[in-house]
């Protein structure tokens, strides 16, 4: 579950032309990249940090779930949530060992992630205040993450491609699952309703963010793009996700926290979209630089759980050791 | 209402795979290897579905139209029957192993017996179930092992953990009066017959754990009876809140 | 460098290793601050029999019996097979992709080695 622009990576490279050409034949013959191909190291840079950050948004997006899993307020509901939120474990598990294709370890990738020089999806800094966020998260953000993972299937480096057909075939059920939550929410009591208004309030904005800067302040998705890490634009990927999002949205009867959202017939070559309001960019940064509600926490949450499981990992390698030795002194 | 006995002892069995499940929901996230969130998460759901199927049934047997969701939301406390042993919090890795391989040791034999059941709604649980706690012995008794013989600070660990634990078994071949009637109708398994197979099952694995089971003179029994320790109410607090704030809402 | 296609060369011993090579990258030019790291499995799932096992990603794991169980964790969650083999990553030796020009081009050539060389009657029927 992440979308994201890409924040921070490096595309420079310093190849020569001659090698630079040869392997963008290869990608403009959608020719897959396998781990092993030479490749410009800007390539490799750009993967392991997009890789990275994708995987880290699915562990630290498994934190603002997993808070409602021992609240979940139906047996079925836990079991949904539950099932999810391990599919998010999961699908970071698939994406570090992508990354591990290319040569960095995923404890490297850990490290990474816990000294706060990795970034993840923004929108896990938000926090989940009520059941209807869970439902929010589902819609909003799994159907934001969905846009982006669909493209990401057809990315020209052959371990990603492959970690998101699997991911993209089981999220399927993520979306739903949450607009189903919406949708019982709406048509419950009114107190109901007005937590998913609220859930809705909360969590547009940042769903929006999530596809990153617009694409004129977006600086290296021209590279990623000609490289075929990336298929659509930022601003592509959130119009299709808004005009996908606005008739939900009306089907449940809340509406959108944007006053100036409108329908507009001439958007999308003629085929009519809605026009949205001023994003808050420097919201985003903040949020993005580590001043969001829950940036501290998370990056705590996920320490904690590795410095605390330390003892268990070495417990595992002493034990392997020793069963080695044990056979080998049985030889 | 069809059979109370029948009833009570499901409400039983359902309360004890609930709030197993509810614990290892807490680990979701947190768990000290990526891949353990994924097995934890995995044994959460088998439990979770199992404590359906028999919160199910037994919402049947009782035919008072009552849910699921009903029966394992607008109980309290006292009127939860699950073993203590379920509801001791998490502590670390070693003690969540340990109360997970403790209790599957148990299920399974039970299980492997509730096959025979007069009952054929409860042979298809136990048929599913089986297997499941079949696994479950399975992970946990791997993980017992290599931190009961890991290192110095896992062993330090397991131990801790099972001088903590140990005194909570004895109550899994413990019957309550509606579990003995349910026994003696040749509906559910006879738990104090259990325990030469709980035995069989736990002792190669702590032998290869360096483990040894102490003697509990005097161990903790009350689960049945809803007298439970001060853990399973904020347990509670937190699975019933929504049920409770909203009387009578749809989730 | 060489002609027609060949990007880059590196030494034999480098370009032959598993297809995952701890350490040929680090993000970071410190030492990274973690223990010893546990090691990597890759998994391969039969999905039914008559078919073949077939590689379906990887895992952490301290020995083959744990890695046995997260593959079974992770990757069978959906009934994706009835059989798992899981392999350390570091007992895998690939061929050079930068070699592969000598390794596969070679058989592109011998057409002989495929029926549709050969010219048979039609009357002849199916053969």
């Amino acid at each position: 579950m992440y979308s994201q622009g890409l924040i921070g990576a490096d595309s420079r490279t310093g190849e020569s032309e001659e090698f630079l050409e040869a392997f963008q034949k290869r990608i403009d013959a959608e020719e897959k990249i396998e781990p092993k191909d030479a490749m410009p190291e800007g390539y490799r840079r750009t993967l392991i940090r997009q890789i990275g950050q994708h995987a880290h948004s699915e562990i630290v997006g498994m934190l603002p779930e997993g808070n409602w899993i021992t609240r979940a307020p139906s047996l079925k509901r836990k079991a949904a949530l539950l099932a999810k939120v391990q599919d998010e474990g999961g699908h970071g598990l698939y994406l570090y060992a992508a990354a591990e294709t290319l040569g960095v370890s995923r404890e490297q990738m850990t490290e990474e992630l816990h000294s706060g020089r990795a970034k993840y999806s923004s929108i896990f800094n938000y926090p989940t205040l009520s059941w209807a966020d869970i439902g929010a998260i589902g819609w909003l953000v799994d159907g934001a993450a969905i846009m982006n993972q669909i493209p990401l299937c057809r990315c020209s480096f052959g371990p990603y491609a492959r970690a998101m057909i699997r991911i993209c075939k089981e999220e399927s059920f993520h979306q739903r699952q949450g607009y189903e939550i919406m949708l019982t929410l709406c048509r419950g009591t009114p107190e109901q309703k007005e937590m998913a208004q609220d859930a809705l309030n909360r969590f547009w904005w940042p769903a929006l963010m999530m596809f990153g800067p617009h694409d004129k302040d977006s600086a290296h998705s021209e590279q990623s793009m000609k490289w075929k890490i990336k298929r659509f634009s930022n601003d592509q990927l959130r119009q299709k996700f808004i005009d996908a999002t606005v008739p939900q949205a009306e089907y449940l009867g809340l509406s959108v926290p944007d006053p100036d959202l409108r329908w507009d017939p001439e958007l999308n070559d003629g085929k009519g979209g809605y026009r949205h309001g001023e994003i808050d960019w420097d919201e985003f940064w903040r949020v993005v630089k580590g001043d969001g509600v829950m940036n501290r926490d998370r990056i705590a949450a996920r320490r904690k759980a590795w410095e605390e499981g330390a003892w268990v990992r070495e417990a595992a390698l002493a034990h392997a050791e020793k069963r080695k030795a044990a056979m080998a002194a049985a030889e | 209402m069809k059979d109370e006995n029948l009833f009570n002892a499901l409400i039983e069995l359902a309360d004890d795979h609930s709030i197993l499940c509810h614990r290892l929901g807490e680990w979701c996230g947190h768990a000290p290897i990526l891949e353990e969130d994924l097995a934890l998460t995995n044994m959460a759901l088998d439990l979770i579905g199992t404590a359906r199927n028999l919160y199910t049934y037994a919402a049947e047997i009782e035919g008072r139209g009552r849910s699921e969701d009903d029966l394992a939301y607008l109980r309290n406390e006292r009127q939860f029957r699950n073993l203590l042993m379920v509801e001791r919090p998490n502590g670390d890795f070693a003690h969540t192993m340990l109360r997970q391989l403790f209790f599957a040791a148990f299920m399974e034999p039970y299980w492997q017996a509730a096959l025979e059941s007069r009952d054929e709604t409860l042979r298809g649980i136990a048929g599913k179930a089986l297997k499941e706690m079949g696994y479950h012995i399975r992970h946990a008794g791997e993980w017992v092992i290599r931190l009961g013989d890991g290192t110095e600070e896992s062993a330090e660990r397991m131990q801790a953990a099972m001088e903590a634990l140990h005194i909570y078994v004895d109550e899994l071949f413990h019957s309550s009066p509606a579990a003995e009637a349910a026994a003696k109708a040749g509906l559910l398994p006879e738990r104090g017959a259990l325990r030469t197979a709980w035995l069989e099952n736990i002792t190669p694995i702590l032998a290869e754990a360096r483990l040894e089971l102490p003697e509990a003179p005097n161990p903790q029994i009350g689960g049945r009876a809803g007298l439970h320790g001060e853990d399973l109410g904020h347990i509670l607090c937190e699975m019933q809140y929504l049920q409770r704030s909203h009387p009578g809402a749809t989730w | 460098m060489q002609k027609n296609g060949r990007l880059r060369w590196r030494p034999r011993s480098e370009a032959g290793a598993s297809p995952r090579t701890p350490g040929y990258f680090r993000t970071n030019d410190e030492e990274s601050e973690m223990k010893e790291e546990t090691p990597l499995w890759e998994v391969f799932i039969r999905p039914r029999n008559g078919l073949a096992h077939r590689h379906v990603g990887s895992v952490h794991a301290a020995d083959a019996v744990l890695a046995l169980d997260a593959a079974r964790d992770v990757y069978t969650r959906r009934g994706e097979g009835n059989s798992i083999w899981v392999v350390p990553s570091a007992a895998i030796t690939a061929s050079d992709p930068d070699h592969a020009d000598e390794t596969f081009d070679p058989t592109a050539d011998k057409i002989y080695r495929h029926p549709t060389f050969y010219d048979i009657p039609e009357d002849v029927g199916h053969m």
